[in-house]
């Protein structure tokens, strides 16, 4: 036996989500006993390991899972069935519009973000001047979020995942961040993260490209299920295949 | 087991909670105009409103009738501020809890230091009050600390269970709203309960089974009154109080995770 070590054990894992949930009083009153569960499993029983150091890319179409997986590996979510080992690793979630504080500045939720991703408020501090430098928001920084644009928004967010480093990186379709010179600049910068060999990365995206581009392995999911895992110049091909 | 765990997730994440609260109360003092001068006028002005419904309509006061309400008052809105503010804490913070993994109590925290902070500046004003009125104090004055440290503890006990429930009913809010003011009036901010001539049992049971109000009438008790609280009582409440909050946590940790899925 190989002596792999791996970052992530995932072992037969199952989500559903209970529609129908939220509930008012009054239908809980009048319907005491039946309680109408509709149960919807988004993720139905899928193992996979990640070995330390790689970059593996989910792929599938929309409503597969994929997002789902990755906020149950972000800790987001309970696995509803199954397991999920990190080995203790740290983990943070990279995706479109990162939960800020509307009515705080950027350095607030800079710092805040950073505490609640396990760093101590002085390491923040520490990284704070690259953070907003490379997020290129000058004098808005100190101004409400509620007052930036989109573009600001995601810029904001990414840099603050990018420059704040951690063990396994999970990246939720982010790799198109701002305008066309942001753009560059963040896809450069994701390519010199997930390139350190310490660290383990997972990609969701739906552009082939960029899974050819930078990814190891991919694990392709269809309807909540694994429909096949290997490596990324196997996997593609027939994926593009199957969705053509 | 699951009490080592909340200690240690406390202890990780107080400094979230402590600069969450920090930097909102400080956006709040940056949004609107008058400042930080809202942190003494909002009291100021209710013990005018509930003076003025106390003395010209009731036309019946107590002794040092100002710092009375003040007590009753400050001590109130902290336990209502925060347990209504609960029910709504998961969904207003949407954004944050689907992004990252917090122990959901600890918004509890971030609001308990909001609104405590809120409650330290009213205190300050009875104090106030009490130098103008030049009350007598003696060493009943300590008893303070338990009873605010029992008044801590039954705030975050009743706030974490709404918490909870505040995620999957949507009508809960409205019910605590209704709860609430009805404990407001029961609870004595602006009478005295013992001097209303309530029949018993009702006058006992209105004072002694309602937690808020007991806390208050103590602490007008130890504060004004230079008399010492009904400890025994208080023990009684400050172990209510743990065991609320003790379920209330386990509650947390056993569902919090599908909280996402809800809201």
């Amino acid at each position: 036996m190989e002596s792999k070590e791996y970052a992530i054990e995932v072992d037969d894992l199952k989500i559903r989500y209970r529609c129908l949930n939220k509930i008012s009083l009054k239908d809980s009153l009048l319907s005491l006993r039946k309680s109408r569960v509709e149960t919807f499993e988004a993720v139905k029983g899928i193992s996979f390991k990640v070995p330390k150091g790689e970059i593996m890319g989910i792929i599938g179409k929309n409503g597969s899972g994929k997002s789902t997986l990755l906020r149950a590996l972000a800790g987001i979510f309970a696995a509803d069935e199954g397991t999920i080992d990190l080995h203790g690793h740290s983990v943070s979630l990279l995706s479109i519009g990162v939960g800020f504080q509307k009515k705080l500045t950027g350095r607030e939720n800079i710092l805040l973000s950073g505490m609640l991703l396990g760093f101590s408020e002085a390491a923040v501090r520490r990284k704070m001047d690259e953070i907003i430098t490379f997020s290129e928001l000058g004098d808005f920084i100190d101004r409400p979020v509620k007052t930036y644009s989109s573009g600001m928004h995601s810029k904001l967010a990414f840099s603050i995942t990018a420059i704040l480093e951690t063990e396994i990186m999970l990246i939720d379709e982010v790799l198109s961040v701002g305008d066309a010179k942001f753009k560059k600049k963040s896809f450069k910068k994701m390519k010199q993260l997930i390139s350190n060999k310490e660290r383990t990365v997972i990609i969701v995206s739906h552009n082939s490209e960029t899974i050819k581009k930078l990814c190891d392995s991919v694990l392709w999911i269809h309807d909540g299920r694994i429909k096949m895992q290997g490596k990324t110049e196997e996997v593609l091909p027939e994926y593009e295949m199957f969705m053509d | 087991m699951s009490l080592k765990r909340f200690i240690n997730d406390s202890k990780k994440y107080w400094e979230v909670a402590r600069y969450s609260a920090k930097s909102s109360l400080k956006s709040e003092v940056a949004n609107s105009h008058l400042s930080w001068l809202w942190w003494i006028l909002d009291p100021l002005l209710f013990m005018l409103v509930y003076s003025f419904i106390a003395l010209i309509v009731f036309g019946r006061g107590e002794k040092y009738f100002a710092a009375f309400v003040f007590i009753g008052l400050s001590s109130w809105t902290f336990f209502s501020k925060t347990v209504r503010q609960s029910v709504r804490l998961v969904s207003q913070n949407s954004s944050i809890v689907s992004k990252v993994y917090l122990p959901k109590y600890v918004l509890v925290y971030s609001q308990m230091c909001v609104n405590g902070f809120k409650m330290l500046v009213s205190y300050v004003l009875v104090v106030g009050v009490m130098v103008i009125y030049r009350v007598p104090i003696s060493f009943n004055i300590l008893y303070v600390i338990p009873l605010f440290l029992t008044l801590l503890v039954m705030t975050f006990g009743v706030s974490t269970i709404m918490l909870h429930f505040g995620v999957f009913i949507d009508d809960l809010y409205n019910i605590v709203n209704v709860l609430l003011k009805l404990l407001f009036y029961l609870s004595g901010v602006f009478y005295n309960i013992a001097n209303k001539n309530i029949p018993e049992p009702y006058s006992s049971l209105l004072l002694k089974g309602n937690p808020v109000a007991f806390i208050m009438n103590e602490l007008r008790k130890c504060m004004i009154y230079s008399t010492t609280p009904n400890l025994r009582l208080l023990g009684i409440w400050f172990v209510v109080g743990i065991i609320l909050s003790m379920v209330g946590v386990k509650i947390i940790y056993k569902y919090e995770n599908s909280y996402v899925k809800v809201v």
